[in-house]
Order: structure tokens, then C-alpha cells, then sequence
């Protein structure tokens, strides 16, 4: 158990051990591997949202004195074995076959149509404006509410519908509770999607060997043995012949889960140019190319009792799939009625959840995956329900829930919440904020006609995944190899992949601590399934709550033998037969119970471990052991968040003043990795509150369609996050971590929108759609009588 | 986001920029800071068969002070440099100003002045200061050259009366009579950072405290920045309090014909944001004025 124990390295600002290498460019991403030979592809892509293809002629760009190879999408598509495989089949679902590449029909603007090798990346691209591609557009379906019409075109003839499914369900009696209100609040609610943009865009580079028929695919992922089980499977290779190496990654947030067409056309190429070839998408092309995230109309109808009491919800949840189902995207919405009850004790809940395929490219997870849905939700309805009965949006929140003594507990929607004291965190929020005082101050901002809003959120989420039933077939562990050298230095070699988040860091200071060595004798290695026992990956913010407990696992097998090691040393100086109970690991010594001077270390232990002249001949020589570990929960993290905001009544520009942020991750590892987690968190959750969203026309263009159009937020946007915590230790892993990656993403786009709401609140104003940019509230304010501006001329 | 293929020339002088100018007829673009147009070209939007790269011509960048005792900003200076010069911090302190406020620090440190009026961006920021500055545009062909006024250098959409051979060397900003004060305002496009409406207003007032002179730029409403002359108009010859800027401010649209429409805002948002920077423009300049 380390909760609770006395360390030197967990909970301490450990500086992260990987950022001298990133920050001095000897990072080792996909886009920096170069191999003799090495050529470039392309990627051509539809045009259309919708059409069918009649021809392809890739004569001229064959033609090309630097072209290797060309390949149209039929031709790619002939090599693979399969269709991408989709994970965790929901009952009744229906779903197209996808393969790698369109080959009679693109369904989105994006879908590869053609690659193109050549030997440099500027002769790849030129040849893809040779390429000659006859197409027919067909009816496009972008909107998502309307696309399981009747009379909607169907975009998958085979299958009749654009319906992917329609689940509907319930917990406890929601026509009771609704029955039994004194009255209803409802709304509909946008979530506009959103475009991921991690710092660095995909890549793939594959190098196949002939004789052997052995390849290996560099690729920018989150999961690189999930990333090898599918491409291998496509590929028709044995999964030992197929090595997936990801090193260092950069930013994903959900959108390098997928595996992409570009992993199985870069090997199909390499097998058939016999060259090794390189694709690095540019940030243009990324916008078409990589999965977005987001994208649901919610219709939610709240019952409450007249003192501020959540009685029950139905939900109505459209999602906008894109044009195919990817890996476990289409389950993604199914999380958001999981947790729609939020920290709260409502009992009945009915809801219907539609998922639906468009002509746009597929979605998938985006940092939060369909939880940042549900917080807004539930966020949503306590404002609407304090707005309904007048009481403060704090009030109605602390009436509602669930006792911070009836944990576990377990929600009508099947989700054991691990441990919280919701209460402690949002305690802490007002006091950092000074809550009663912005009130009075949004009182006399409000009598000299200003603008001011305060919005409040306690959330919860979901993360720590498996245990495998949580999984669909992915697996619910992560895996360690811990090995110790002969001189005493350990390595760790971990399953999961981390791609930004610092594990590199946060498991040496694990591994120091629980086996007293030096943070500095510790080295992480990750990323290259023929080094690293199989592995899960990074995402739902999983990698230190499993694969952190799967290294305390295998260092407890290393420390067993290296304690029976250490006493066979210590009988052989002492000339004495010692009882091993006897023999203590303190501080990395290895010492006999009350002769504190009689001690072995780390690096006496791991020299005679493999020199082995000393070891009693039951013992094996070698120190090192793999451990697979499952947890048997998941965790739920938990947060206060409070935000200010003035809006500039001319313009309808809304300005973020403050921003506290209590947050409870559980045991919390290194402060500094943390707060990082929680200002990137809150940088994405602001912006998908104020600026960010795909817009696409009617012909299915994404007109949205560069950092030109697409606005994400800047860090001058932002005032100085006030951060605090609140620690209340899992239960479900020995660390007591619960996981911090997404957190403040998800808590803080209710906490901006409802200080927006509350800025306008006195205007009648109940709700306004997300994103809050200017023009939005400069409407608003239009249809809703404007005050008269106080102070100014 | 690899252009097409292009050859590239990196001339000393404007002697030999123009040389190839002629050389290269309309097969040629110039090169500024490469802002606008290279992005562009990556898309393969824009697909030069050469660039003329202007970066190495030391005589157009400068600062200093033209012979009639007006500012004068070689073609070439950047933003970073206009924002950092003393004599422009003294003369025109809004330039400066507003200089520091285009797009991010890499833009500030590669964009110029002269590439930002001659590729005339509707959204640009310094087409709106060009016009309240009344910016005298100095130019040169292998010939001679000539001195082009601003009002009559925004012709339409991404087009000026600069001729295919002529280069934008350098630009004169009057000195500005006294009692003059100057005011960039403008709503920054979130993603770009170019403006969705700008306004810059230039006022002068006399010691009686009437207006004597307003110049009044609009960007990013129309194709082109234009001069609100209606407010011009309406303020000049007036004691300007707040019922004065109110009504001249609500003018400020109103001579832009087809106003802008896109993702970024409505026409209709447009036409009040015109309106809500201008008042706030004028607000400013006259604190400044005086």
C-alpha cells in the first residue's frame, strides 16, 4: 500500500525527466525517423462529402520521373484481409464495412481515394495533382437529427438506414419522478464538434523486409499494441511479424486511439516499392484526415420539487458518427447517459441515445469522451433548476448530492462512483473564489449595467479503465517489466504508451520510492511492442492508475527475490545461515534486523543476481519480472470548478476574469504533472465553452477548415488558473490515483457556459448554446433587451 | 503544404528587383514577409512561377524622416520594427501601437508594412491606420516611380493601384497637425487574429475644441478598407461630445456596399461592430487629440 505511507518522491515537484530531450529537439517522434532509402507518400483525398467513383486514372502520375508507386484504393483495399475491426458491438447496432481506402464511393471529404510513393515528400504531392479521378456527387447528410429520416438519403445502401442504433433505456421510474415534480426544466443542447489539434499531426513510416516478411510501422499512437493487433489483423501478418514503434508522441487526446488508413497504406507501399516510405500529415490536411470529437444534440427534460431537488431526467441524445464507426467511437455516446446523474443522487433517468452516420469524417474520442457531454448536461440542469426556483446554483447543488458516506455508491446507471466528498472540493472552490463577495459584486455590476456571471460546477467522470468488461474486447490492463541490472540501476519497461502526459517521470518516482533506488537509476521505456510486453495504451486517462499499479506489481516480485538474493550475500559476509524474514529492503539497503551496519545494496544484489556464484541452487539467476495487472473498478475523479465572466455588451465579447479549479484526483504523484494536466485541461474546455466548432456547409465542406477558421484558444486568453485539490484516495488500486488527464476538460465548458448564462440571467436568458462567441451573445443580447451602459458616454 | 515548384530570386537592390520584375512579367509575384502569400501558395491557391524576394534589400527597410519632415517607413520595416521604433513611438504613437497588436510575435517579426498594404487583405489592420493616417504610398518602376495617395490605393478585393511593374518602396505618413489624436480599435478574429471589423480614427482638434479634421479607416467590413466619410463628415466642424460620436459612430457603415458575411461574422454583426469600434475609435483618438 502506498496511500498514506511516508515517501520522498510521491507527491513531490519532480521535474520532468523527459523534457530536456523534447525541448532540445532529441525527442524521437514519427516525423524524425529517416531510414536509408526512405521514400515519401501522399495521400489523395475526396473532394466531395458524398460521391461515387466512376474512374481513376493514375497514368500521368505514374508518369513522373520521381513517382515509385501508385496505388488506387481499390488496389490498397485488395491487400488487406479484412475490414477495420470495430470493438465492443453494441446489441442491434448496424455499421458498414470500412476499409483502408474509398474504392467505388467516398463518404466524406478526407476519405483516401489514391496514394502516391515517391522519392521526395515535394514529388508526392505534386504527383497527386496528376491524378485523374471521375466522380459522381451523390446527396450528402450532414445533419445529424434529421439523418435517420425516411426521406433522407442513405448513405450505406447495404444497410437501408443511416441509423447506427437507437438504444433506449431506464433506471428506477423516470414517469414517477416526473409525475411527482412541481415542475420541469428542459432545453436542447449543442455540443458543436470539435477538431483535436495535438502539437503534433499524424505520421507513419513502415519498412517491410522481404526475406523475412517482417515489418515495422513507426506511427504516432496512443496504443501501439492495439495499433499492431488491428493493422495486423488488415494485413493478413502474424502479430509477431508486424513491430509498432511510437516513441515519443505528441499530444493525441483521443484522436491517435483510431488506427489509421495511413498505418496499413504505408506498409502495403513499403511491401510494394520495396523501399521504406514516410507520411506526415500537415496541419491542413489534419483537419480531414484525423478523427474530430464531440458532436451531439441532447434534448434533456429535468423534474424538480420546489426546493431545489433533482427528481429525475429523460434524455434524448443524438451523435453525429461521421461516415463509419472506428475501434470503439460508436460507444462513446453511450457514456454520456452513464453519467448523466453527475454527483448527484438522482435515482430516474430514462433516456434514448441515437447514433447516426453522416457524410462527415468519423468521430471518436476527444479528451473527456462523451463524459464532457454528460457534466454539461447534469451542469446545465442544476443552473436551470436553480434559475427555476430562485435558489442560488450553489444551494441546489448541495441538496442534491450523493452523501460523501455513501461511497462506494453505486448510480441507477450502473457505475460504481469509488470514493468523493463533494462537499470538501466545493467548500474549497468558494472560499479560494470568495464566493459571497462576487455575488455582492455581481449585484453592483449589475446596477451600473454591467455584465457579470459567476458559474459553478461539481463534476465527475469515468477514467481508470478496465477492468476488461469496461473494454469491448481491448483489454482492461496495462503491463510492467521492472528489471534491475548488475549494477543495481532498474528499468522499467511499461505497456502503456504515454504520448505528453509524463510518465517517464511520474513512474521513476513510483518505482525510487517503492524500491529505494535513485529517481536518476530509474529509466522508462515505452512504446515498441517487440521490446515492451503487450501492452493497453494511454487514454481515459488510465496510464498511472493501471499501468502505475502494474509496476508496484512486478516490483514485488523483484523484491522478493532480491531480498532472497540479498540474504544469501549477507550469509556468505556474515559465514552465517540468517533467517530471510529476518532481511529488510529500507531506503535501497538491504539489512539484517537489528545489525543495521550488515547491509547489501541494489547493485550487490543485481551483480550477484546474474554472476550468480553465491545463489542458493533453488534460486535462478536473472532479477527482473512482468506483471499484468487488471484493476477490479474504475475510479472517478472529482472537481469544484468556479469561473467569472464579463461580457462587453456592444460586442458580445465574453472575458474569462477568473478561474478556480479544485480538483481531487486521488493520490496525487507529482504536483507539477498535475497542475500541467489541469491548465491544459482547462485551456480545452474553455475554448470548446467560447470559441471551437467544426462548421461544415451543406455540401458536407468543412468550412472550418484551418487554424485561420478554426479558433482555438490562446494563453492570453486565459487569467492565471487557481488551482487547489482536495485528496480522497481510491479504493479500487493500491496508489489511491484516480487519474487527472481529463478532468478539467470536461468540468470546465458547464462552468464557463453557465457563468456566461448567469452574466445574462437577469435579462431572462436560460440557456445559450456553446460556443459563446461574440456574435452568439451580441443575438442574444438583441432578442433579450440590452441594459442601459452604466459609467460610459 | 508543399507549394508547386517556383524559382526564386533574392535581389540586393530595387534596381535589380525590378530588373526581374520586367524579366519575369506576370509569371512573377513579389516577396514581403510571406505572411499572406505563402500560405496561399502551400494550399496551392497561388501558384507563382517565381518569387521575387524583397527580404534583402537593405534600402527598404528604414525609418527615418522624409525631406517634407513626414515619417518615413521604408517598405520592407516589419511590424516589430515600427513597433519598436523611437521615431514612430514619438510621431505616431498609435502606429506603434497597433503594430504591436498584428496577428502574433512571429507575424510581427516577419510581417511588413509595405507586403500589408500591397497585398490589401480586407481584414488587414493597417489598411484602416493607412487610410486615418492619409499614408502617402512612394513606389518605383524601372522608369521612374511615383507617389500614390492612399485614398486612391484600395481598389477591390486583394487589389491596389499598384501596376504588375511597379514595387511599393516606401511610405509617408504626414506629420500630423497639432491637437491630432489617433486610435486603432478593432474585435481580433479568435482563430486568426485579423480583424473581424477594425476602425482607426485620426482627429484633430482646434484650441476652441472643434473638430477640424477626422479621417476615419474601416477594415475587415468590406472587400476593401475604406474611409468612413459619413462620420468624417458628421464630426468635422463640431464640438464632438458623446450625442456627436453617438450619431457620427452609427454612420460609419454606411457607405460600405456588400458588407462581409462569412463564418466568422454576419454582415448585419458587421455593420454594428463598424459602428461600436468607430464610436470607440473616435472615444480614444480624442483623449488623444489635443
Amino acid at each position: 500500500m502506498i496511500a498514506g505511507q511516508v515517501s520522498k518522491l510521491i507527491g513531490s515537484r519532480v521535474k520532468r525527466k523527459e523534457d530536456p530531450r523534447l525541448i532540445t529537439g532529441e525527442g524521437k517522434y514519427t516525423d524524425d525517423v529517416i531510414l536509408p532509402g526512405m521514400a515519401y507518400f501522399a495521400v489523395l483525398r475526396s473532394p466531395y462529402a458524398h460521391a461515387r467513383i466512376n474512374s481513376i486514372d493514375t497514368s500521368a502520375a505514374a508518369d513522373h520521373p520521381d513517382v515509385l508507386g501508385v496505388m488506387t484504393g481499390a488496389e490498397i483495399n485488395d491487400r488487406c484481409s479484412e475490414p477495420f475491426p470495430l470493438f465492443a458491438i453494441l446489441p442491434g447496432m448496424q455499421y458498414p464495412e470500412r476499409w483502408p481506402m474509398a474504392a467505388t464511393k467516398a463518404n466524406y471529404v478526407g476519405e483516401p481515394i489514391a496514394a502516391v510513393a515517391a522519392s521526395s515528400r515535394a514529388a508526392a504531392r505534386d504527383a497527386l495533382d496528376l491524378i485523374e479521378v471521375d466522380y459522381d456527387p451523390l446527396p450528402v447528410v450532414t445533419d445529424m437529427e434529421t439523418a435517420g429520416d425516411a426521406d433522407t438519403p442513405v448513405i450505406f445502401e447495404e444497410m437501408g438506414t443511416n441509423l447506427c442504433y437507437e438504444a433506449s433505456d431506464q433506471a428506477g421510474d423516470p414517469d414517477r419522478a416526473f409525475a411527482e415534480a412541481d415542475g420541469v426544466v428542459e432545453a436542447r443542447m449543442e455540443q458543436p464538434r470539435l477538431i483535436p489539434n495535438p502539437m503534433e499531426p499524424r505520421a507513419a513510416v513502415a519498412e517491410y523486409e522481404r526475406s523475412s516478411g517482417n515489418a515495422t510501422l513507426w506511427v504516432t499512437t496512443q496504443n501501439p499494441h492495439i495499433e499492431r493487433m488491428v493493422a495486423a489483423k488488415m494485413l493478413g501478418m502474424p502479430e509477431n511479424k508486424l513491430r509498432v514503434i511510437a516513441i515519443d508522441v505528441g499530444g493525441g487526446f483521443g484522436c491517435k486511439i483510431n488506427t489509421y488508413s495511413e498505418s496499413i497504406i504505408a506498409v502495403v507501399l513499403a511491401q510494394e516499392i520495396g523501399r521504406p516510405v514516410k507520411w506526415a500529415e500537415d496541419r491542413t490536411e489534419h483537419f480531414v484526415a484525423t478523427s474530430h470529437g464531440r458532436g451531439q444534440a441532447q434534448y434533456v427534460q429535468a423534474a424538480y420539487k420546489k426546493d431545489g431537488t433533482l427528481l429525475g431526467m429523460k434524455l434524448k441524445i443524438y451523435a453525429d458518427l461521421g461516415a463509419y464507426a472506428q475501434v470503439i467511437s460508436h460507444v462513446i455516446p453511450t457514456l454520456t447517459p452513464s453519467l448523466a446523474p453527475g454527483v448527484y443522487s438522482c435515482r430516474d433517468i430514462g433516456w434514448t441515445t441515437i447514433g447516426v452516420f453522416t457524410n462527415k469524417i468519423p468521430y471518436d474520442a476527444y479528451r473527456g469522451a462523451g463524459r464532457p457531454e454528460a457534466a454539461y448536461i447534469i451542469e446545465r440542469v442544476m443552473d436551470l433548476i436553480a434559475d427555476a426556483t430562485g435558489k442560488d446554483p450553489v444551494a441546489v447543488r448541495r441538496k442534491n448530492f450523493i452523501p460523501k458516506d455513501s461511497f462506494p455508491y453505486e448510480t441507477p446507471t450502473g457505475m460504481i462512483y469509488d470514493s468523493a466528498d463533494y462537499d470538501a472540493a466545493l467548500d474549497k472552490a468558494l472560499d479560494i473564489a470568495g464566493y459571497d463577495d462576487l455575488r455582492a459584486e455581481q449585484k453592483a455590476a449589475r446596477k451600473d449595467g454591467k455584465l457579470m456571471g459567476i458559474g459553478v460546477t461539481v463534476t465527475t467522470e469515468v477514467c481508470g479503465f478496465g477492468p476488461a468488461a469496461a473494454m469491448g474486447g481491448l483489454g482492461g490492463f496495462e503491463s510492467a517489466t521492472v528489471r534491475v541490472d548488475p549494477m543495481g540501476k532498474v528499468t522499467v519497461l511499461t505497456g502503456a504508451s504515454p504520448h505528453g502526459q509524463g510518465e517517464e517521470t511520474s513512474f521513476a518516482q513510483i518505482v525510487a520510492d517503492d524500491l529505494g533506488v535513485p529517481f536518476e537509476d530509474v529509466e522508462i521505456i515505452h512504446g515498441d511492442t517487440s521490446i515492451v510486453a503487450r501492452g493497453v495504451g494511454t487514454f481515459g486517462s488510465r496510464t498511472l492508475v493501471v499501468g502505475g499499479t502494474a509496476i508496484l506489481k512486478a516490483n514485488e516480485q523483484i523484491k522478493e527475490k532480491a531480498t532472497r538474493i540479498a540474504t544469501a550475500l549477507l550469509e556468505n559476509k556474515l559465514e552465517d545461515t540468517l533467517d530471510p524474514q529476518l532481511v529488510t529492503l529500507e531506503d535501497g539497503l538491504f539489512s539484517v534486523q537489528d545489525m543495521p551496519d550488515q547491509y547489501v545494496t541494489w547493485a550487490d544484489v543485481g551483480s550477484e543476481a546474474y554472476d550468480g556464484q553465491l545463489l542458493p541452487p533453488e534460486e535462478q539467476p536473472g532479477l527482473e519480472a512482468v506483471s499484468f495487472w487488471e484493476p477490479p473498478g474504475l475510479t472517478f475523479p472529482f472537481s469544484a470548478h468556479i469561473a467569472v465572466v464579463e461580457i462587453d455588451q456592444d460586442t458580445g465579447e465574453v472575458s474569462l476574469k477568473r478561474y478556480v479549479s479544485v480538483d481531487d484526483c486521488g493520490t496525487v504523484i507529482n504536483p507539477t504533472l498535475v497542475e500541467g494536466q489541469i491548465h491544459g485541461g482547462l485551456a480545452q474546455g474553455i475554448g470548446q465553452a467560447l470559441l471551437e466548432q467544426a462548421v461544415w456547409d451543406d455540401e458536407g465542406q468543412l468550412v472550418s477548415g484551418s487554424l485561420m477558421d478554426y479558433a482555438m484558444p490562446f494563453a492570453q486568453e486565459f487569467p492565471m488558473f487557481e488551482l487547489d485539490r482536495t485528496v480522497t484516495p481510491s479504493p479500487v488500486n493500491p496508489l489511491g490515483a484516480k487519474g487527472i488527464g481529463e478532468m478539467a476538460t470536461i468540468s470546465a465548458t458547464p462552468t464557463v457556459a453557465n457563468a456566461v448564462i448567469d452574466a445574462l440571467s437577469h435579462l431572462g436568458v436560460t440557456h445559450v448554446d456553446i460556443p459563446m462567441t461574440a456574435e452568439r451573445i451580441w443575438r442574444v443580447l438583441q432578442t433579450h433587451g440590452r441594459r442601459r451602459r452604466g459609467g460610459r458616454s | 503544404m508543399i507549394p508547386q515548384a517556383f524559382d526564386y530570386y533574392a535581389p540586393t537592390s530595387v534596381a535589380d528587383a525590378l530588373r526581374l520584375l520586367r524579366q519575369h512579367g506576370d509569371d512573377a509575384k513579389l516577396l514581403a514577409g510571406g505572411h499572406s502569400l505563402l500560405p496561399i501558395m502551400k494550399l496551392r491557391l497561388s501558384t507563382p512561377q517565381c518569387l521575387i524576394d524583397l527580404g534583402r534589400i537593405a534600402e527598404l527597410r528604414f525609418i527615418g524622416e522624409a525631406d517634407d519632415g513626414s515619417l518615413a517607413i521604408g517598405a520592407m520595416s516589419t511590424y516589430h520594427d515600427i513597433k519598436n521604433s523611437a521615431l514612430v513611438q514619438a510621431r505616431v504613437p498609435a502606429l506603434a501601437e497597433a503594430a504591436g497588436e498584428v496577428g502574433d510575435v512571429q507575424v510581427q517579426n516577419k510581417g511588413t508594412i509595405g507586403g500589408s498594404l500591397a497585398h490589401a487583405d480586407p481584414a488587414g489592420d493597417f489598411p484602416a491606420l493607412a487610410l486615418a493616417l492619409n499614408f502617402e504610398l512612394v513606389t518605383a518602376t524601372a522608369r521612374s516611380g511615383r507617389t500614390i495617395a492612399i485614398d486612391r490605393f484600395f481598389r477591390d478585393l486583394l487589389t491596389t493601384a499598384l501596376r504588375p511593374n511597379e514595387i511599393l518602396t516606401e511610405i509617408h505618413i504626414p506629420a500630423l497637425p497639432a491637437g491630432t489624436g489617433v486610435s486603432y480599435q478593432k474585435l481580433p478574429n479568435k482563430a486568426s487574429h485579423y480583424a473581424v471589423v477594425g476602425v482607426a480614427a485620426a482627429i484633430t482638434v482646434g484650441d476652441d475644441g472643434v473638430c477640424t479634421e477626422a479621417r476615419i479607416g474601416v477594415t475587415g467590413a468590406g472587400a476593401t478598407a475604406v474611409r468612413a466619410r459619413n462620420t468624417e463628415r458628421i464630426l468635422k466642424g463640431k464640438h464632438i461630445d458623446a450625442a456627436v460620436i453617438r450619431r457620427a459612430a452609427k454612420r460609419a457603415a454606411a457607405n460600405i456596399e456588400d458588407l462581409n458575411d462569412d463564418l466568422h461574422a454576419s454582415a448585419e454583426y458587421r455593420e454594428h461592430l463598424t459602428t461600436v469600434f468607430a464610436a470607440r475609435a473616435i472615444e480614444e483618438a480624442l483623449s488623444r487629440a489635443g
